[in-house]
């Protein structure tokens, strides 16, 4: 075993251990905005980490792996942010005792 | 002059993320990918705003390099953050959605500071309305206009105020 060998495998091996928090979080959460948050973004760490492993069993795929993770670092919030703001316009209910500014400034201006 | 120079720049940056995922510099992937990539310059010339409202001074650059270590971190810290929540049995959740403001004025600046705050779990970017941002947030600490702006979103603003103001 190489020294990039054990050290790919223990950031691959984080990098599952936190996806499969989100995965947990996914199942605790109470609402959608809560899910949202697990499940879209503790795979953002998750998933580079495990690209960082990717990338020091294999050297030669590095490049190629750096550009996975920085699209994924573009894309990912914007999803999320999208379904979020979606899923507030179209009144998902909220966990209880949710402060919510927003729909207090749209009930101000109609 | 200042068309001409954003084209050179989106040009050059979609050759080099052509020639890094061909991996080669082969004569007919470089033909390919030097027309493919001029055709779609002179297109979106006026689309990418990541180049074009970037502040190209020394400082800038600095900061840019400074913001992704910081980035980092921060995303380090609340990833932890957000599994210890997970794994506590009684959950200790207060969600809120908070309402923030920023400094920033251009139309990038206020993109990469959303999508920052977004990417950062525990925060995630509900809503733009011009300098207002609304934020819900997973375990929030405060639900008042400046107190949540300082917690969430100054740390982000100060690297990004002298990239794009």
């Amino acid at each position: 075993m190489t020294i990039g060998g054990i050290i790919g495998g223990i950031l691959m091996l984080s990098g599952a251990a936190f996806l499969f928090l989100a995965g947990l979080g996914l199942v605790r959460m109470p609402d959608l905005f809560n899910r949202l948050q697990a499940g879209t973004k503790a795979t953002t760490l998750g998933t580079l980490l495990t690209l960082a492993g990717a990338a020091c069993l294999r050297p030669d795929w590095a490049v190629k792996l750096l550009l996975i993770g920085l699209f994924i670092l573009f894309t990912n919030p914007i999803s999320s942010q999208v379904l979020a703001r979606a899923a507030h316009r179209t009144g998902t209910p909220q966990a209880a005792g949710t402060v919510d500014r927003l729909a207090e400034d749209r009930e101000k201006r109609p | 002059m200042k068309k001409a120079s954003a084209i050179a720049i989106l040009f050059l940056t979609l050759l080099i993320f052509w020639l890094l995922l061909n991996g080669s510099l082969a004569a007919d992937i470089v033909i390919v990918g030097v027309v493919t990539a001029l055709v779609i310059a002179i297109l979106f010339r006026d689309g990418l705003a990541v180049f074009s409202e970037f502040r190209a001074t020394p400082r800038a650059f600095l900061t840019a390099f400074l913001y992704l270590p910081y980035f980092l971190g921060e995303l380090i810290k609340s990833n932890l953050h957000i599994a210890r929540v997970v794994l506590t049995p009684s959950l200790p959740l207060n969600p809120a959605i908070v309402k923030v403001r920023t400094r920033l004025k251009s139309r990038m600046g206020r993109l990469i500071l959303a999508n920052s705050i977004t990417l950062t779990p525990g925060t995630l970017t509900v809503e733009l309305d011009g300098e207002w941002l609304y934020i819900h947030w997973v375990t929030a600490e405060a639900t008042d206009i400046d107190a949540a702006t300082a917690q969430i979103v100054a740390g982000f603003e100060k690297y990004l105020e002298v990239m794009y103001g």
